[in-house]
Formats: structure tokens, C-alpha cells, sequence
């Protein structure tokens, strides 16, 4: 029998790389391990996440450092076309998510191109996760029309995000027929699997556009420290957490009685997706008391101005001098808080952005602001509508991007992402 | 070419499966590998292969030059003749995959360092497998078929390209500029269709084809688009062609194309140089005719754009009754994608040619870009299908 060569992880060769091998994968592996071992003991040191399973990886999985987010516009008018690249996207994530090349290592001659575009060989898998979700433009497009003979099975809360008040929107960050969201501790290997899914798309669905995050501006899971979002506050301090599985299951999933012509995404999920600029400049010459007042929390701890810790539930009664409330009644925290939103919940996974800069030096920054949602008609829309009229911080903030996906559920091992839908 | 460091794959192998077991998370496609793979290890005198058989089909060997000097491998049919597959200019140290479909039989496998003499042979048996492997019988005559239409087709091109240059030329130089704006586009579609072929010679295409963008501080404008700018000269700033020059730039045209045209008399073209020239050429439409930047002054794109087009088209006929046996299923996504793309193309035609690339709209340009990707991912296999 012919010699057989044994295909390599990524992941595996770094940890050759690295002088003592075994302890230096250790090593790794128990840096992250600390980080968030309590939110998935089954998973615990793991550096990679299985991309098959019951709910898609990437939602309460805990938030990797960077994003790589994709919107795609189906050029095909095939309804197999689709559903084959559906099932040639979950080969590759399944494979690159656990730091294997894209393609399986299918005979690539010397004067072929090869399969893997190779700029993520000797990477581990950072951590890598995919995450496909379908617009509503792919179930009928902007003249009504029925593209794939899905439109029967268009779930009724899958609408375009209205106009919000302030709305900036730029028709070429917006909407998108599919998303992928690809979150990585490594944005060389975040970029690669955008990289490699849309080149395995070509012909059937282009890349729409496309946003870099770089540091994640949400914790999904307890054991994670809260970021700080570029105004230079924690944020998402009250966001869902893994370790909440019940506000989850209410908060997150799709459930199979919702929406009766959508039971393919029970289990699933909606994605919103903001693209957030800051007016970077003028909030820095905002004094630190007008910021604390606008955001409701104070810099430092991000500790409610009503007082106590981070963590502290804010006292929104509560007021100082004249009567007047110590959370400002336009505050963020006020207007964006549960209590104040007949209990609805999000769970956030947004990441900071800069992309570069405007023609007159202004940075172009801001926050890719990205939701999971049960219903986006009750939890995101009513919510968005009263921060964008209200919201003292709008003033710092403009939005500039758009696009709303139902994202399915996870695909078992002999399933591709999506499936249902086409059953 | 493999995906990943060979060497440490090796390495891998030898030091440590502790580590591997240590990684707990692997998958199962990392133990299974490829199917069909023989490891070469050539040196300086001696040339070992991991197997004498394997079943007919796809056939990989994995070349390792443990040698000081530059190696080749050989896959000889039967006769020690007829070269089945072959790896060239593998350099000391390095790995190379040879990659071919055996049909039953034997055959002898041989390293060649130093890349003279018989090599170092050894039989090797290719076992039945029962998989279909492609009869090869008329194979030879298939690829001599592609080459003489190929060639031929070359060689019609820069005849018209010379005949048109020359009028062109007399135009321009006579002063009857709109005339001359008129066959420009005509002449060039000549030019663009063979553009891979123009362009390997090195020292004529800069002389010819060069965009003001591209030049060097200090290097001499000449060619095509020396005179698109004259001809299409922007609004303020610039400073016509006197008489004189006009006439040393369009002698200068006709007499680099009557060298082109010389040395494409008794080209020959071989599978794989026509199949990367049909890829060569939608690579010209995807960086340079779809963004509108061949032609910024006379924005004739288009007609670029069609002339890239029909050169692929006719490298890719040339290979297909190949292709159509070596990979059918190629043969069928390429010409789709051929036809959706003319199909694009075809809303632009305005008369006898196309619409100015100003008047295409960003999503136009967009649906344009995305058939020439659609079409250039599966044209990028051709050649490695028909060579295999």
C-alpha cells in the first residue's frame, strides 16, 4: 500500500513549531483556558470549536478578539447552486475552524492554484467560528419576487430593519442576501476563512462588503472581563451571558412554536447588524462629567452613577440635588436598559472598528454593532427606535451600516448549515 | 503543490506522536491523508519510492530531493519511453508533488539528479483498481490539434493587427483624427486578443502597450496609448503632438507590430501555455478592463474587455474535446460561464461595438466583475485538467 500522509492541523504545527512542543501547546491552550473554562467545561482548553452541533458556534460562544464579517449577494438564480454552496461553505468551516485548510487536500497538480490560499498554514485555530445567516432580500428580492421558491418559508420576523431616526445608511455597507460571520483570537485567520468562503462562492454569490472588528466590545460569557468600546467605556456589562442558559433559551433561540412556517430555524437565531461611526474627535473634547452623564456609568469601574460596582443593578430612581435623577433620564444605560424595554434582552457581539481614516483626518471609527435576538420586531426594533430619538449619545454617533439576518440553527455532522430550509 | 510545509510533516512523523495525542481536539481527517500517495526520496545516487504498486487512478508522489544537486522524477510507461508524468527542477531540500492518473500497467519510475542521463529506475506496477481511467490513445492527437488552431489563431490576429495598425497609423498621421478615433479601438481588439502571447515578448510590449500609469520617472512614452491620449487629449494641461511626432510615434507602432507579427510566424503552444493564457487573459479583464484603466482616455474598454474574452474563448475550444474527456463536468461550469458573461457583455453593444466604459453604471460594473470571477475560478483548473 502506498504511503499515506497524515494531513495536519494548523494548530498541530505550531505547537511543533514552538520548542517543547508539548509544553508550549499547554502553555497556550491554559492561557485561554482561565478566560473561560466555566462557560463550557466540556470544552474547556480547547483552542477550537466544533462547527456541527445543536445551536451554530459563534452566538454564545465566548467572544473571540476579532471579527471578520461578510454580507454575500447570491448571483445565481439556481436554487441548487445555493443550497451546494451551502453545503460546500460547511465543509470548509468545518474544516477551518478546527485549523485545517479550506478544501480538503483534494490532488492539487503543480499547475493548479492550490486549494488552501495558505496565508493561515502554521496558524492554530484561534479559536475560529463560523457563523452563516440568510437575508430577507434571499427569500424575495426587491421586486417581490420569489429567487429560490423559499418565500413560503420566509420567517415573518425576517424584515428590513426600518428607518431609524439619524439613519446615514450607505447602500454598499447594508443588507446582503447571506452573512458570515467569522470570529478568531487571530484576524490573519478570521480574514483567511472570509478569504477562502468567498472564493469557494464565486459564481454563485459575490461578496457584498465586508468589515474588519478588532477588539470585541462584548462579553458573552461571565468569566470574560467587559471591553471598552472606542469612547472608552465598558460596554455591555448587562449583555446575556453563556452562563445564563435560561434568559438564553427566552432571549436567544428561536423557538419551534414562533413562527409556524419557519420551523427550520427553531434553534436558530436573528443577527442584527449595525455599522455604528463615532464622532471620535468631538466626544474626545467632551469633558469627562457630560461623558459619564451621556453613558450613565462612570469611565473608570463602569460601576451605574447610582452607584455601587460594574456589576451593581442600577438605581434609576434614585437623585441627587434639585430631585434630578443621578442616571440622566436621555442617559444610554436608562434608555438601553431591560427594565425600561418591557424586559427584552440582547445579547451583543459587537466589535470596535477603524477603517482608516476620512478626507479631512477624522478617524472613521465606530462600533460594528452586532445583536442576537429572539425577535428583532420586539427586541431590537422598539429599543433602536428610542435610542436613536432620545439617546443623548447620538450626538457622538452615526449610523452608517445596515443589514438583519435569521441565522439558523447548528447542523448535525451529516447536515449542511441551513438545510432544513430546503428540505 | 501541497498545501503545507512538507518538512514538518515529516519531522511531525518522526518526533512525536506524544504531541499529538496531547492535542486533544484533532479531527479524523488528520489521520486519514490522501489516498494513493507514494513518498520519492531522491539523493545524489540513489532514488527510493515507498511502494512498487498502486491502484490505477489518481496517483500522487510526494518528491523529496535529499540530494546537493537540482533532481527531476519520471513516471516512464513500459518502454522506458513514453514519459507518463514527470517533475522538473526540483532543488535540493525541497519537496514537489507529481500528480497524474495511471491507467493498469507497469511502468518505471526514475530519479534524475543532476537532470542528465537515464536516471535511477526502478519498475513500479499500477494495479486495476476498476476505476475508469481516461484512454489516453488519442490524446497526443488532441493536444496537436489545440496547438495548430491555437497557433494559427495567433498568427491570423497579428496579421489583422498589422493590417489595421498600418491604417490607423496613415490616419493619425494625416491629421484625420476622428477617423483615426474611430478604427482605434477596431485595431487594438487584434492586439487584446492575443495579449498573453504579445506580451511574452518583454521587450516589445513596453515599447507597445504601456499606460502612462505604468512608466518609470524618466522612461519615453511610446505605443497605443501614446496616441489615445493625443487622440482623446485631456480638457487642459496638455500640449498636443507636433507633426513630426506624431509621425516618429506611429512609424515607431507600425514597426514594433511588424516585429511582433515577424515573430509569430512559426510559434508553437503546448497545453498548459494555452490554458494559462486563457486564464492570463481574464486575469487582464479582472485588474485592468472592468476597473476601466486600460483605456482612460478613449474609456474603450469594452472592446478590450470582448477581445480578452474571445482569446480565452478560443484557448479554451482548443483544450475542450480534451477536457471534455479528462474532466467533463469543468468542461460544462467554464462554458456556462463563457455564455453568462457574453451575455453581460452583449447588453453593452452600442452599433458595431460598445458603449463608452463612463456610461456603465457601478452595479453594472459590479454584475461584469462577478461573471468574470464566476468564469476565471473554474478556468484557473483548465490547465492542470488537460495536463494531467
Amino acid at each position: 500500500m502506498p504511503e499515506q500522509r497524515p494531513e495536519l492541523s494548523r494548530r498541530r504545527l505550531l505547537g511543533l513549531a514552538g520548542a517543547g512542543a508539548a509544553i508550549g501547546a499547554a502553555g497556550f491552550a491554559g492561557g485561554i483556558e482561565t478566560g473561560w473554562a466555566s462557560a463550557d467545561p466540556a470544552s474547556a482548553g480547547a483552542q477550537s470549536y466544533p462547527f456541527h452541533g445543536g445551536h451554530q458556534a459563534g452566538i454564545v460562544t465566548p467572544a473571540q478578539d476579532r471579527l471578520h464579517f461578510a454580507a454575500f449577494d447570491v448571483t445565481s438564480t439556481s436554487r441548487e447552486d445555493l443550497a451546494q454552496l451551502l453545503r460546500t461553505w460547511t465543509r470548509a468551516a468545518a474544516r477551518m475552524t478546527q485549523g485545517l485548510p479550506a478544501e480538503s487536500d483534494r490532488l492539487t497538480p503543480y499547475d493548479a492554484p492550490p486549494a488552501d490560499t495558505g496565508e493561515a498554514l502554521g496558524l492554530p485555530a484561534a479559536r475560529l467560528t463560523l457563523t452563516f445567516g440568510f437575508g430577507p432580500s434571499l427569500f424575495r428580492d426587491d421586486a417581490g419576487r420569489d429567487r429560490f421558491g423559499l418565500a413560503a418559508r420566509r420567517p415573518e420576523a425576517l424584515q428590513e430593519l426600518p428607518h431609524f431616526p439619524a439613519d446615514h445608511l450607505d447602500p454598499a455597507r447594508s443588507g446582503g442576501d447571506l452573512c458570515v460571520q467569522a470570529c478568531a483570537d487571530d484576524p490573519q485567520v478570521a480574514v483567511h476563512a472570509i478569504r477562502n468562503l468567498s472564493r469557494l462562492a464565486f459564481g454563485v454569490a459575490s461578496l457584498r462588503w465586508s468589515q474588519l472588528g478588532f477588539g470585541r466590545t462584548s462579553s458573552t460569557s461571565t468569566s470574560q472581563q467587559t471591553p471598552r468600546n472606542l469612547f472608552g467605556f465598558k460596554d455591555g456589562t448587562a449583555n446575556l451571558k453563556a452562563e445564563q442558559p435560561q434568559q438564553v433559551e427566552e432571549h436567544v433561540w428561536v423557538d419551534p412554536v414562533d413562527d409556524p412556517r419557519a420551523g427550520w430555524l427553531a434553534g436558530g437565531s436573528y443577527l442584527v447588524a449595525r455599522r455604528i461611526n463615532m464622532h471620535i474627535e468631538t466626544w474626545d473634547r467632551t469633558s469627562l462629567k457630560e461623558q459619564e452623564t451621556l453613558i450613565g456609568r462612570d469611565r473608570d469601574e463602569g460601576a451605574p452613577l447610582s452607584g455601587g460596582n460594574e456589576f451593581t443593578k442600577p438605581d434609576f430612581d434614585l437623585a441627587g440635588r434639585g430631585g434630578i435623577p443621578l442616571i440622566a433620564r436621555n442617559s444610554h444605560v436608562r434608555l438601553a436598559h431591560p427594565s425600561h424595554n418591557h424586559g427584552v434582552k440582547l445579547l451583543r457581539r459587537g466589535y470596535n472598528f477603524t477603517d482608516g481614516n476620512d478626507a479631512l483626518g477624522r478617524l472613521d471609527a465606530g462600533l460594528f454593532f452586532i445583536a442576537y435576538v429572539r425577535d428583532p420586531a420586539t427586541q431590537y426594533v422598539p429599543m433602536q427606535n428610542k435610542l436613536s430619538r432620545e439617546d443623548g449619545l447620538m450626538e457622538y454617533l452615526q449610523h452608517t451600516g445596515s443589514a438583519i439576518f435569521a441565522v439558523p440553527p447548528g447542523a448535525a455532522n451529516d447536515e449542511f448549515v441551513g438545510q432544513a430550509l430546503f428540505a | 503543490m501541497t498545501q503545507r510545509p512538507l518538512g514538518l510533516a515529516a519531522l511531525l512523523a518522526l518526533i512525536l506522536p506524544a504531541a499529538v495525542a496531547c492535542t486533544s481536539n484533532t479531527t479524523s481527517a488528520d489521520a486519514k491523508g490522501n489516498d494513493g500517495a507514494v513518498s520519492v526520496t531522491s539523493t545524489d545516487d540513489s532514488c527510493e519510492v515507498s511502494a512498487d504498486t498502486a491502484p490505477s487512478g489518481n496517483l500522487v508522489f510526494h518528491v523529496k530531493n535529499e540530494g546537493d544537486q537540482v533532481t527531476e522524477f519520471y513516471l516512464y510507461a513500459e518502454d522506458g519511453l513514453r514519459i507518463a508524468g514527470e517533475v522538473e527542477n526540483i532543488g535540493p531540500g525541497l519537496t514537489r508533488d507529481m500528480v497524474l492518473r495511471a491507467a493498469p500497467g507497469n511502468y518505471l519510475t526514475a530519479c534524475k539528479p543532476g537532470m542528465v542521463g537515464q536516471g535511477i529506475r526502478h519498475p513500479f506496477t499500477v494495479t486495476d483498481s476498476g476505476e475508469e481511467v481516461a484512454v489516453t490513445a488519442d490524446e497526443q492527437e488532441l493536444l496537436d490539434t489545440a496547438n495548430q488552431q491555437y497557433a494559427s489563431y495567433v498568427k491570423d490576429q497579428t496579421e489583422q493587427l498589422l493590417a489595421r495598425t498600418r491604417e490607423f497609423v496613415r490616419l493619425y498621421e494625416a491629421g484625420r483624427d476622428d477617423q483615426a478615433r474611430a478604427m482605434y479601438a477596431d485595431a487594438r481588439v487584434h492586439w487584446e486578443r492575443i495579449e498573453p502571447v504579445a506580451e511574452s515578448f518583454g521587450d516589445l510590449d513596453p515599447k507597445m502597450d504601456l499606460r502612462e500609469a505604468d512608466l518609470e520617472q524618466g522612461q519615453e512614452w511610446t505605443g497605443w496609448h501614446r496616441i489615445e491620449k493625443d487622440l482623446w487629449p485631456p480638457r487642459s494641461g496638455y500640449q498636443p503632438l507636433t507633426e513630426q511626432q506624431r509621425q516618429e510615434y506611429g512609424d515607431q507602432l507600425v514597426a514594433d507590430t511588424t516585429e511582433l507579427y515577424d515573430r509569430t510566424r512559426s510559434m508553437t503552444f503546448t497545453a498548459d501555455q494555452i490554458g494559462n493564457g486563457a486564464k492570463g487573459l481574464l486575469d487582464e479583464v479582472a485588474t485592468a478592463k472592468v476597473t476601466g484603466e486600460e483605456e482612460i482616455w478613449s474609456h474603450t474598454d469594452l472592446w478590450d474587455f470582448q477581445a480578452n474574452i474571445d482569446g480565452a474563448k478560443v484557448a479554451f475550444e482548443g483544450l475542450r474535446p480534451l477536457l471534455s474527456e479528462k474532466d467533463p463536468e469543468l468542461e460544462d461550469t467554464i462554458a456556462q460561464r463563457f455564455t453568462a458573461l457574453q451575455g453581460l457583455l452583449d447588453e453593452q453593444r452600442d452599433g458595431d461595438g460598445f458603449v463608452s466604459y463612463t456610461e456603465l453604471s457601478p452595479s453594472e460594473v459590479k454584475q461584469l466583475s462577478d461573471a468574470v470571477n464566476a468564469l476565471s475560478e473554474p478556468l484557473s483548473q483548465l490547465t492542470a485538467a488537460v495536463t494531467l
